[in-house]
């Protein structure tokens, strides 16, 4: 009999990894992954101000990430400062702002360690819902407009010239990777999720030809993680986000070095 | 398709500048149907923004771009580096374009003779092969006009006098326009009606032969006239025209 709490972290890790890995083709492709990270750094405020606003509305979350990634595209106007820099800005001003904001709280006491690595075990049924909805729509929206992030991801000018409507696509997959992370927090923390994006794509690419096979394959490739990686911290008693990580780390070195495969 | 007898794009004094630079200044051209107007000019010259004002990619400062709605276009941009982190056959790549099937993507490989790299990753393309590979690309769609960023960069010379025949030949069978940068007067001659010589200003414009016998024009590629020795050129008051060219030869 699988206890409730480790099914339902079983069902939050596979709503994740099912659109993180596709998301993160993306991160790889467009080589963002400075970016997945800002995002996940700046939940961290979202968290202290949920702490502050004494609310776990996902709405919070949501908007946080979704201002930063905001905030980034404004910045980006001014030339003289290269991405990579205004990420780094981004990342360490928002992740300071939500730990000063978490150590100014008296009554709270938590550990910060789950904010950093996730309580997967603690997700709730309506933590569930919440993932879903999120996932569903995240799903949805990725459908729509995967080819033309595509072709823009391939080439901008090229792309625009074709009468693909590249800044709204540009945005809009930001605000994606924003609404992922906002849900995947809990599932596994500030400084893996991340990982949980651009690891099963890049195992993804050592066995596929084509970009929508590469988007399948680090799906699969993710929930198989989530699931091994829930299995092993249960039966080792470690903590769960990092055995997710290593599952897909081990994937990816599994593609990597062809083991199952000839050499190629 | 429009008007067949208007201009599938007209520029009317354009004018672009980045931070106070003038990088462009009253330029004013068009391109009709079953046209090849080839601009010619130093690096630097404003070659590429001019042709990304006139699609669109970027904005003019000033000026006035009349493109027709309804036309297609077809763009073979500069230079195309794809990463290997993304699994793509040079199908696939064709097949990126809006609104084709695989039948068209086939065709369209056909017409450039590149059906054996179908399958291949476009990563694996050489020089000259990819450059096929956006002229396919840029002809997917049935444009009206083709706007070609230096097709022949990297080619060797028996490369490029193919690409430009192809060019030409898609031009005469399809009618449609063709804006293009070149660096090699001599190569685009017999397909190109008008030239258009560009230093941030327009120096001088018309046919082929007419701007190769123009002293603006070898001023501006900073070269000797046929038939005039290197070591006199500086000291030659024929072609001490770099610094005040500021006028038009229509």
């Amino acid at each position: 009999m699988i206890d409730e709490f480790i099914l339902n972290a079983v069902i939050a890790g596979v709503l994740v990894a099912a659109i993180a890995g596709p998301l993160g083709c993306f991160m790889v492709w467009r080589k963002m992954a400075y970016f997945g990270d800002t995002i996940s750094h700046s939940a961290l405020m979202g968290v202290a101000l949920g702490i502050a606003f004494d609310s776990e509305n996902p709405i919070i979350m949501i908007a946080t990430c979704s201002a930063v990634a905001i905030m980034l595209l404004f910045l980006q106007r001014d030339r003289r400062f290269s991405s990579d820099t205004l990420l780094g800005i981004l990342a360490h001003g928002t992740l300071s702002i939500g730990m000063i904001v978490i150590s100014m709280m008296d009554h709270f006491r938590t550990d910060m360690m789950y904010y950093l690595v996730g309580d997967i075990l603690a997700i709730s049924e309506r933590n569930i819902y919440t993932i879903a909805g999120v996932v569903g729509i995240t799903g949805i929206c990725l459908f729509f407009i995967w080819r033309d992030l595509l072709s823009l991801t391939v080439h901008e000018d090229l792309a625009h010239t074709e009468g693909v409507k590249v800044n709204r696509i540009k945005i809009i997959y930001m605000l994606l990777i924003a609404f992922l992370v906002a849900v995947a927090l809990k599932v596994i923390g500030v400084l893996l999720i991340t990982a949980l994006m651009i690891i099963p794509a890049a195992a993804a690419r050592t066995i596929s030809n084509t970009p929508l096979q590469m988007i399948m394959f680090s799906s699969i490739g993710g929930i198989v993680a989530v699931i091994s990686g829930i299995a092993a911290s249960s039966q080792w008693d470690v903590p769960t986000g990092p055995a997710i990580v290593l599952c897909a780390t081990f994937l990816f070195l599994i593609g990597r070095f062809n083991i199952f495969k000839k050499a190629g | 398709m429009g008007d067949n007898t208007s201009p599938l794009i007209r520029l009317e004094n354009v004018c672009k500048s980045y931070h106070k630079n003038l990088v462009l200044e009253n330029i004013s051209f068009s391109v009709n149907r079953g046209e090849t107007v080839t601009l010619i000019g130093p690096n630097g010259a404003g070659k590429s923004t001019l042709m990304k004002i006139s699609l669109g990619i970027l904005e003019a400062s000033s000026g006035e771009i009349h493109r027709d709605k309804s036309i297609t276009i077809g763009y073979m941009p500069q230079k195309v580096m794809i990463d290997e982190v993304l699994p793509l056959s040079v199908r696939d790549f064709l097949y990126l374009r809006p609104n084709t099937s695989y039948a068209d993507v086939a065709e369209a490989l056909a017409t450039v003779r590149l059906t054996r790299l179908a399958d291949h990753p476009v990563q694996s393309a050489s020089g000259g092969e990819m450059q096929r590979i956006l002229l396919a690309r840029a002809i997917l769609g049935k444009p009206d006009l083709l706007v070609l960023d230096e097709p022949v960069q990297g080619i060797d010379i028996m490369g490029q006098q193919e690409i430009y025949g192809l060019i030409a030949k898609i031009r005469d069978e399809t009618g449609c326009g063709v804006l293009m940068i070149s660096h090699d007067l001599h190569l685009v001659m017999a397909s190109t009606n008008q030239v258009l010589c560009l230093n941030r200003h327009i120096c001088c414009r018309g046919s082929p032969e007419f701007v190769q016998r123009n002293p603006e024009y070898h001023a501006m590629m900073g070269r000797p006239m046929e038939g005039v020795a290197i070591y006199t050129h500086n000291h030659d008051p024929d072609h001490d025209h770099e610094y005040h060219h500021g006028h038009d030869h229509d």
